[in-house]
């Protein structure tokens, strides 16, 4: 009773912890006021995965797609566990939406052989769509478990999960292989293991090392920046620290299904919330005060 | 998203301003476990890296995960089920997650799993945990049995037991106190004898025992039926087993979630630590500066945590229509308390750096390869005798100052807090009971005094202080030192003083004299602290101001003769009271 798992992680800019202005003017997010963080819920995925392998054996691997910083998301898998982390970069996959992430994430499951589970966090928390989860469940034909909350027994024929739906429970058994996503009230993630931390904090990935080349030389030192890449690639791998990295030609993917021109999502329009309102009302504790604010409330239509 | 190293400004200025790479440098010995092991650093600046990247891991488990499960665990408490301890379930749930942290081996060295970290950074990681709960700190804390361990056992006990402490597989228990023997060890009376296999057993009870419910004991017993004191003791090492019975859970004031047994032995097989008869007079002394100092770091803690919270409420609450942060006399309790804890922090942190330096000191001598050069030989044993001077002065005193101010700290935490405070709505009258064990156990302020007075007697500290006035103090440090180096004098004559009268009146004075030290020596602290910041400098001005009075008023009651509490002891303590 093992299992090989897949974990679908993402990098995203930290909406908890907003530094400054959170939105351009033209409407696009001001990535530079934003940390960037692991996606919360992708945590709990991956922290499912690896509950699961400790009971029950098998792999965990871990990918993610995303520009070159990404791969600080991977070590993060790395220092709480993960067997393997494979980095999915391209310049022709940006922009995509969900529909074309979905298909890309689904050529790259393929790539790994008998893979019985996928896990993904629920949502991610830039875009709060929920969709790439079950999209890929349906790209890969595999039956999907969403909102799961607990697993509850675990054999070689079947899982059984609770589902959180929101207005109650629901618990259903599954055979794999098949695709989860993971709520946040699941579980609390481990924290990295600070001997695997000291140890993995040296992974790097390809593009990671062209970046350093790149500050190293200067963009046009071709030569020299070829030539490091190579040569740290080398250390790295011979030490296991080389973070594996595939693009759109790894993954067998039809580019034309990619990026931009495989993206239909139209964005309709976007609403630049201001908040402009920086004083406060002090209300008494007494049941009349109280019920001018429901009244008002109510009134505001925030709530009712 | 709380992170308790993140949060302390304090620590993080430590760990910029301290000489690092010097306690790196001895440790690692070249760096040559970075041949060996692929987590070890290849030079001083990566292992810094490394012990601050671990210490914000512990911070942010320490805020996130640890804290919000103290109150409950302090709630629970533990009880005892078919002869083993249940333990409030987020006290299980700390100690996986520190384990699944790798956090439980940070001392020890890399072949067993361990971290090679060095003391002043698990003496960093003991606050943090302590912050978040000072009972879990009676776990994590208790490193230094593993230590003993690796310092005395034989290759066959390390190699059998060491991984298994570094995984968080087990933990351990220091079984020493009995009913009759708490302060005065000496006075132990558990047996141990040897059946005719040589098998060593242990028969007895012991009481007080930290975690006695832990997989791994060791056990402080009487192997020389013949002979009284602590050289009849050795050290033995066992497993919990069902020949040891666990009597009753203590029922305590504070650190509730630590689990307090009273045991009895019942020809529990053990075996020797080392050599028989060293057990006390060695093996148990060699842990107590690293005990001190973790006592000394849990009061850190606890004085943080209660800081915390008074400041924050102090902020918030409003009376006669202004926060009472702004009422002058809360102002200056709040003043007063930071700046306390920074100055035993100086104190905690100056030690714990001093024990790295003595202790990576001895390895080389005992284990590595002793240099050929004679003079080199002769200068590292001249060190390590110089270095455990000094840390006999700077433990006892960092364990008796930093619980002390702990314990004036949680008091005046709910002070701040007002009636809330008294209410267990708050976490403050919590922080208040935990604290009050620090200036107990692990040696009480009392018998910490009695050792630390005669460091300041022999003239140790005075060397200190004299190396402290050496130092060049430019601009705005310049008149602070003078007005330290003021004192000095002063406190060289009290000490002579002193000496002239005899032991029993310098033990009669012990606390005044060593109150005098401390306050110079943390004094110095924070002046030389006040180099880096400008916020330092105003804590140092500050806390010198208090300083000086307060060391002429000890020196002015030391210097008087007074012995009256001996000589008049039966008018000034009155009668003992009858029934």
């Amino acid at each position: 009773m093992a299992f090989n798992s897949v974990v679908l992680v993402k990098q995203v800019p930290d909406t908890k912890n907003i530094t400054g202005q959170a939105m351009l003017d033209d409407g696009t997010v001001n990535r530079a006021a934003l940390p960037a963080i692991f996606n919360p819920e992708d945590l709990n995925a991956l922290e499912a995965a690896l509950a699961l392998r400790q009971l029950c054996g098998g792999s965990v691997s871990v990918m993610t797609m995303g520009p070159p910083s990404a791969c600080e998301v991977l070590r993060e898998c790395l220092y709480r566990g993960a067997d393997r982390v494979i980095l999915i970069t391209d310049r022709r996959a940006a922009a995509s939406d969900t529909l074309s992430t979905s298909y890309i994430l689904s050529c790259a499951v393929r790539q790994i052989p008998d893979v019985q589970l996928v896990f993904c966090g629920r949502q991610a928390i830039d875009g709060d769509t929920a969709q790439v989860g079950p999209q890929l469940a349906e790209k890969l034909n595999l039956p999907q478990v969403t909102y799961v909350e607990e697993l509850i027994e675990a054999s070689d024929s079947s899982l059984t999960l609770r589902r959180n739906l929101g207005d109650g429970y629901e618990i259903v058994k599954a055979s794999p292989p098949l695709l989860m996503t993971i709520v946040d009230t699941a579980n609390t993630p481990r924290p990295p293991a600070a001997r695997k931390m000291l140890r993995y904090k040296r992974a790097r990935g390809k593009t990671e090392l062209q970046k350093e080349a790149t500050e190293q030389y200067g963009k046009d030192a071709k030569e020299d920046i070829d030539r490091y890449v190579q040569q740290r690639s080398d250390q790295l791998s011979a030490k296991g620290l080389l973070i594996e990295q595939w693009d759109l030609d790894t993954v067998k993917a039809d580019v034309t299904r990619c990026g931009r021109s495989g993206s239909p999502t139209k964005v309709h329009r976007i609403q630049s919330v201001v908040l402009t309102g920086t004083d406060h009302k002090r209300i008494e504790p007494t049941a009349q005060a109280i019920g001018e604010l429901v009244h008002e409330l109510i009134e505001d239509h925030t709530v009712g | 998203m709380a992170n308790f190293l993140a949060d302390n400004s304090d620590i993080l200025f430590h760990l910029e301003h301290t000489d690092l790479a010097r306690i790196a440098d001895c440790l690692e010995d070249s760096y040559a476990d970075a041949e060996k092991f692929d987590y070890a650093p290849a030079n001083a600046a990566e292992a810094i890296e490394d012990y601050k990247r671990v210490l914000n891991v512990l911070g942010e488990l320490a805020g996130d995960f640890i804290d919000p499960r103290a109150e409950d665990n302090d709630r629970t408490g533990n009880r005892i089920e078919n002869n083993r301890v249940v333990r409030p379930v987020g006290m299980d749930e700390d100690l996986e997650a520190l384990a699944q942290a790798d956090l439980m081996g940070f001392t020890l060295p890399r072949k067993y799993g361990g971290l090679n970290f060095p003391n002043l950074i698990y003496t960093m990681a003991t606050e943090i945990v302590s912050r978040a709960d000072a009972a879990l700190m009676n776990i994590f804390g208790l490193q230094g049995i593993a230590e003993t361990i690796n310092a005395f056992a034989s290759d066959e006990i390390k190699d059998e037991y060491l991984p298994k402490f570094c995984e968080g597989q087990v933990t351990g228990a220091m079984v020493l106190t009995e009913p009759d023997a708490g302060s005065d060890l000496q006075a132990i009376k558990l047996k141990a004898t040897q059946d005719e296999n040589g098998q060593w057993l242990l028969n007895g009870v012991k009481r007080f025992i930290t975690n006695g419910c832990g997989e791994v004991l060791l056990v402080l017993a009487r192997s020389e039926p013949d002979r009284a004191g602590g050289l009849g003791l050795s050290l033995f090492i066992c497993n919990f087993s069902d020949g040891v019975k666990l009597r009753r859970l203590e029922d305590k004031l504070g650190i509730h979630a630590s689990p307090t047994c009273e045991m009895q032995f019942d020809d529990v097989p053990a075996r020797l630590i080392g050599e028989r008869q060293r057990g006390l007079v060695t093996y148990v002394m060699a842990l107590m500066n690293g005990a001190r100092i973790g006592i000394a770091a849990q009061s850190l803690g606890i004085a943080q945590a209660a800081y915390q919270a008074a400041r924050a409420y102090a902020a918030s609450r409003r009376q006669f229509e202004v926060a009472i942060e702004k009422l002058p006399a809360v102002a200056d309790m709040l003043a007063k308390m930071n700046m306390d804890i920074q100055a035993a922090r100086a104190l905690a942190y100056e030690s714990a750096f001093h024990v790295d330096l003595e202790n990576s000191l001895l390895k080389k001598l005992e284990f590595g390869e002793e240099p050929q050069d004679k003079t080199l030989r002769k200068q590292m044993r001249q060190d390590a005798r110089k270095l455990k001077r000094v840390n006999s002065l700077l433990t006892p005193m960092a364990k008796y100052i930093c619980s002390e101010m702990c314990n004036r700290v949680a008091y005046d935490s709910i002070q701040v807090h007002g009636g809330s405070g008294f209410m267990r709505d708050y976490p403050v009258e919590r922080y208040a009971r935990d604290a009050r064990i620090t200036t107990i156990y692990e040696g009480t302020s009392q018998l910490q005094i009695v050792a630390a007075v005669r460091g300041v007697m022999s003239g140790t500290a005075q060397k200190r202080f004299d190396g402290f006035a050496q130092r060049e103090y430019d601009g705005d440090l310049a008149p602070l030192a003078q007005k330290l180096a003021e004192v000095l004098p002063l406190f060289a004559q009290t000490t002579a003083f002193v000496k002239e009268q005899g032991t029993e009146y310098m033990d009669l004075h012990g606390r005044q004299i060593v109150d005098a030290a401390t306050d110079i020596y943390m004094a110095y602290l924070l002046l030389n602290q006040a180099r880096h910041s400008q916020e330092k400098l105003t804590v140092a001005d500050r806390y010198i101001l208090e300083v000086l009075p307060r060391v002429k008023y000890n020196c002015e009651l030391i210097t008087s003769g007074d012995r009256t509490s001996l000589d008049c002891f039966e008018t000034l303590a009155g009668p003992v009271p009858t029934e």
